[in-house]
């Protein structure tokens, strides 16, 4: 299958890979997906608790190139947004980006799953309701 | 000597034709270009003649007489027309018949058809190591037991059945052994005689000869094997496989058996030393590869390695210069991890990322250093982006964890 150029360089270029230590109460983490299926993503936001800003966003995948670009791209956004700009993140989005095959966009529907998971682990943690 | 790119990993699935092949083909497209069945001119004659030739080759090549191979298009047609034509031909004597799981689809598919026909199948499970063994088999032999199909060497493992005791077992139990030997002939000495095979299937693309020729043989005396054929027509092949004979693939196919025999045990000694380097590279370095099937029992070229926590379609991507096959269907339609894979007992997150390596006459040492340092760059690479590998690190027993469903 030939991937997009902007697939490519985000799997050869990752964006934010990393972890941050989930205990922290200003970071938020989202973990989706089955090893099973192919596809684990793990996607983490540090918080800014005075703003509510997203102030870093690190991730780890496990799957395709199309999952890793997805959940690599889903950090950059993430960065600088509000919770709720945030979770407006939608996976038709990440799709136009990548420019995503029908076959690949259940890459793009679990980088919204991750999303969504990590803000509501941090606002459980922070006492937030939703 | 430079390394051209891509580099080519891929031989279960084809090889590509060797030149000395080519050049005893051609004169049959062009001069040569008789029908084989015109007995009656000199243009039919010389087209006999290479189909003859070809003939003889291929028997040579697994010890058959010439007599005892029927020419078809690959091994697909081969595979239906003995488990189909054996099926119907021996149907009054039962209906009973024996294979295994992780067979290729094309035994699986034509054994399936016959189960829905009305056929009682017994589907032997091979141990981890991929190996199906004659007690295995002598178990299941029945008294309407009219065929046994399995295959020489597994396509995806390399992994070596048992083929000449399952042969002993099948003669002593008077019940017909088809082998599906596609990945072993041409590559492994073969001699049917000795095996106890009745019927064979192989197909000439696997051993550098063109692709949409094959052959089945088709043994003649002890016992004398029938098959009901699947194309009736002229009565070509002795009635079990009408249509005009593809000369030029036929005699393609001759051509690269001869030059099978000839070279086939240097080319095993040689890429034997290969695949054990390429083996011992990436195992020395990545303590969590796993090289799957029987440590041993492997064909010389073939070796299938799962590299668990990381995923196989993004490794696929980033050795995207090497052709190799993988083992998660994602780069076929399905999302299914490979069946034959699950066939040994491997946990998912193991099928869903173990790469085919399979090298052959053009592989070179230079290509295995640079796949051995690709794969461990990549895999590394990929190991520090997978969860799962952190989780693991952790202390984390993956299996235990609950995933959410997707």
């Amino acid at each position: 299958m030939a991937y997009s150029e902007k697939v490519v360089d985000h799997y050869e270029n990752p964006r934010n890979v990393g972890s941050f230590d989930k205990s922290d109460a200003t970071v938020g983490t989202g973990v989706v997906g089955a090893p099973e299926c192919g596809d684990v993503m793990k996607l983490q936001i540090k918080v800014n608790p005075e703003t509510g800003v997203i102030e870093d966003a690190k991730f780890k995948t496990f799957g395709c190139g199309s999952a890793i670009a997805s959940s690599s791209l889903a950090t950059e956004w993430m960065k600088g947004k509000t919770l709720d700009e945030a979770e407006a993140i939608k996976n038709t989005d990440i799709v136009q980006e990548l420019s995503l095959p029908p076959v690949k966009i259940h890459c793009s529907v679990l980088a919204e799953d991750a999303i969504k998971a990590a803000v509501h682990d941090y606002e459980e943690k922070a006492g937030i309701a939703h | 000597m430079a390394i051209q790119f891509p580099i080519y990993l891929d031989h279960n699935s084809t090889t590509p034709m060797d030149p000395r092949v080519l050049e005893e083909m051609t004169p049959f497209f062009l001069n040569d270009f008789g029908n084989a069945s015109s007995r009656n001119h000199a243009f039919g004659w010389a087209a006999e003649k290479g189909v003859d030739n070809a003939r003889a080759q291929v028997a040579s090549l697994i010890g058959a007489s010439p007599k005892e191979i029927v020419w078809t298009s690959g091994a697909t047609e081969s595979n239906n027309l003995a488990i189909k034509g054996a099926a119907e031909m021996y149907a009054s004597k039962g209906k009973h018949l024996i294979s295994a799981i992780h067979e290729h689809k094309a035994v699986l598919d034509p054994i399936k058809r016959l189960q829905k026909q009305g056929y009682e199948v017994t589907w032997l499970e091979p141990g981890e190591d991929g190996i199906i063994t004659a007690e295995q088999v002598q178990d299941a032999i029945r008294d309407d037991t009219v065929l046994v199909s399995l295959m020489w060497a597994n396509n995806e493992l390399g992994t070596i059945n048992q083929i000449p005791e399952i042969g002993a077992v099948c003669k002593s139990k008077d019940v017909l052994l088809h082998t599906d030997a596609t990945q072993w002939v041409g590559k492994m000495p073969t001699d049917v005689e000795a095996a106890g095979v009745d019927l064979l299937s192989a197909t000439g693309h696997k051993f550098y000869g063109p692709k949409g020729c094959g052959f089945l043989y088709v043994r003649r005396r002890r016992p004398r094997v029938r098959l009901t054929a699947l194309i009736d027509g002229g009565g070509h092949e002795r009635g079990m496989r009408s249509g005009t004979l593809n000369v030029p693939g036929i005699v393609g196919v001759g051509a690269a058996a001869a030059l099978c025999e000839a070279e086939m045990s240097d080319d095993a000694i040689r890429l034997g030393k290969l695949k054990k380097k390429l083996e011992d590279g990436i195992t020395a370095k990545l303590d969590m590869a796993v090289i799957n099937g029987h440590p041993t029992e492997r064909l010389p070229h073939t070796t299938n390695i799962s590299f668990p926590y990381v995923e196989g379609e993004s490794l696929m991507m980033a050795i995207k210069e090497i052709a190799v096959s993988s083992g998660s269907a994602c780069t076929s339609a399905s999302l299914e991890p490979s069946y034959v894979l699950k066939a040994l007992g491997l946990g998912d997150e193991l099928a869903h990322s173990s790469i085919r390596f399979g090298m052959g006459r053009i592989t070179t040492e230079e290509e295995i250093d640079y796949t051995i340092d690709k794969v461990v760059t990549n895999v590394q690479k990929l190991l520090d982006l997978s969860p799962l590998w952190e989780m693991v690190q952790e202390g984390i027993d993956i299996n235990t964890v609950e995933w959410g469903a997707h």
